[in-house]
């Protein structure tokens, strides 16, 4: 059993598109879940989901256009998480509700797009649900920075981030520039989900940011025990679900998914079982 | 110097004056009791107090060495989410200033927590502990990033009459024996009058500002106590 199980995973990391797309998905599944807690902690979960439609549009637009895919998305994802933030804080229409809109715009605008261009079902379906295929080494790198990045600032600012997320009025009485630390969060999110929207796909990133937080959530009780629990969760399912889609044949996205799922209700279980005991 | 002066300071919520052109001067060592019924603006004087608000017109300025992010505030209770998963080390901590937690903030916090009774509850998950607890916490919070100044938002609040004792007693000890300056919102006046040296009484007419003893022979302290003044 063990043997075959060896094997198939030598044979599944023979293809160098494999070890791309397992590469980027570990970072950006850790990047993801890292941020997760503080997003899912402060109810900004669906700021995920807004930012992955935008990035979707960005990506029709690029590929439209003939451009590079990240030089475009990049930056209209990260202004759009910027300014995702300030509708949310600053005008009299309910975060939700501003996420709510820009999510169905950019989605609509993809739509057209890539329904005007030469764009086809199997582009749309990429873009929507994720390839493993469409890992490039650029790619790699980015993801690379990216959790490098993360990593770095997430550990600086640790003690800010749990400051800011657990009370933000005191964090702002005290003097934190609290407004700073949610724009530092909205943009590294916003770079997290353009990386792991190739690989995932538009629809289905955001389980990477709210899954493994609300699933560690269902045992830990300290920010700490969460935040490292969360980031374990999300590595474990990327892999799980990556070598799952391989033997099964399915979409990789939906089967990281559905790991995540799984993890929640096993969770869920052992987190009602501690309660009753 | 006085640590807080409000001069003719009008403060607004969304657009509209809710304090209007307050004089008020905080004294080092004070004790003073914010009352008022709902929408007099007791909060948003606690957000003007704490710089989150910026007066629309006169001024607020700080004295006697007290910076204005030196200021220990403790929230009403309903703005933290009473499921978050942190200990109650964690919290404590938080109230110390800086990125790292150095051996000093390390000290501050344990002599906090020491200080509210609630050392051997550290590891504790603060969403489990009782009311009571959970204030004593925010508190040792709240004592971490001040040594001078507390604000206090409906501190009370929803707690039992015997941990609502609790609680005063511990806030007269901050006063008394740590020789802190305390500002409370409450909506107990006749707590207030018993526990504070100084009144201000916020209506949407105007405001009273005295001691105990002026409040309860000024016309909104008759109109609370009914022309009683037992509590003398």
């Amino acid at each position: 059993m063990n043997n075959e199980m060896f094997t198939m995973l030598g044979k599944m990391f023979s293809y160098h598109f494999m070890v791309r797309a397992a590469v980027v998905g570990l970072l950006v599944s850790l990047c993801a879940a890292l941020l997760g807690v503080s997003l899912v902690l402060k109810r900004y979960s669906m700021i995920g989901d807004g930012l992955s439609h935008v990035g979707f549009g960005a990506l029709a637009v690029a590929s439209a256009l003939g451009a590079a895919p990240m030089a475009v998305s990049i930056p209209v994802v990260m202004a759009a998480a910027v300014l995702l933030l300030r509708l949310s804080s600053h005008t009299k229409v309910k975060g939700d509700a501003v996420i709510a809109m820009i999510s169905a715009a950019s989605l609509a605008v993809g739509v057209i797009v890539l329904s005007l261009s030469s764009g086809t079902t199997g582009d749309v379906n990429n873009y929507l649900f994720g390839s493993v295929l469409a890992m490039t080494g650029e790619d790699v790198w980015l993801s690379v920075i990216l959790a490098a990045v993360v990593l770095v600032l997430f550990g600086v600012f640790y003690r800010k981030i749990f400051a800011v997320t657990f009370d933000e009025t005191f964090a702002r009485a005290t003097g934190e520039k609290t407004e700073a630390y949610n724009l530092l969060l909205a943009c590294l999110t916003a770079l997290t989900i353009v990386l792991g929207m190739r690989v995932m796909g538009a629809m289905l990133i955001s389980s990477l940011i709210i899954f493994p937080a609300l699933t560690a959530m269902r045992v830990c009780r300290s920010f700490r025990s969460v935040t490292i629990t969360a980031a374990l969760i999300s590595v474990v399912c990327f892999m799980l679900g990556l070598c799952g889609s391989y033997l099964l044949d399915t979409p990789t996205g939906a089967t990281v998914v559905v790991a995540n799922v799984l993890a929640f209700l096993l969770f869920w279980l052992i987190g009602r079982i501690r309660e009753r005991a | 110097m006085s640590l807080i002066t409000c001069e003719k300071a009008t403060f607004a919520y969304e657009g509209v004056p809710v304090v209007k052109e307050l004089d008020l001067q905080i004294e080092k060592g004070q004790y003073l009791c914010i009352v008022g019924e709902n929408g007099s603006g007791k909060s948003t004087l606690v957000k003007g107090l704490l710089g989150l608000l910026k007066p629309v017109s006169g001024s607020v300025a700080f004295g006697d060495g007290l910076h204005q992010t030196e200021i220990g505030y403790l929230p009403q209770r309903s703005e933290i989410q009473p499921d978050f998963p942190a200990s109650v080390w964690e919290v404590v901590s938080s109230g110390c200033h800086g990125l790292w937690m150095n051996a000093r903030h390390q000290r501050m916090a344990e002599e906090n927590l020491r200080l509210m009774s609630m050392d051997r509850l550290r590891n504790r998950s603060f969403a489990r502990l009782s009311g009571g607890q959970q204030q004593r916490v925010l508190l040792a919070r709240a004592l971490c990033a001040t040594k001078s100044l507390l604000l206090l938002d409906e501190p009370v609040a929803g707690l039992d009459p015997l941990v609502t004792r609790e609680m005063y007693d511990v806030i007269r000890m901050l006063h008394e024996e740590k020789g802190l300056t305390i500002v409370m919102i409450s909506h107990d006046i006749q707590a207030a009058t018993q526990e504070a040296d100084r009144i201000l009484h916020l209506t949407s007419t105007g405001s009273f500002y005295g001691t105990p003893f002026e409040y309860r022979h000024s016309p909104l302290g008759v109109a609370f106590f009914g022309g009683c003044c037992c509590h003398e």
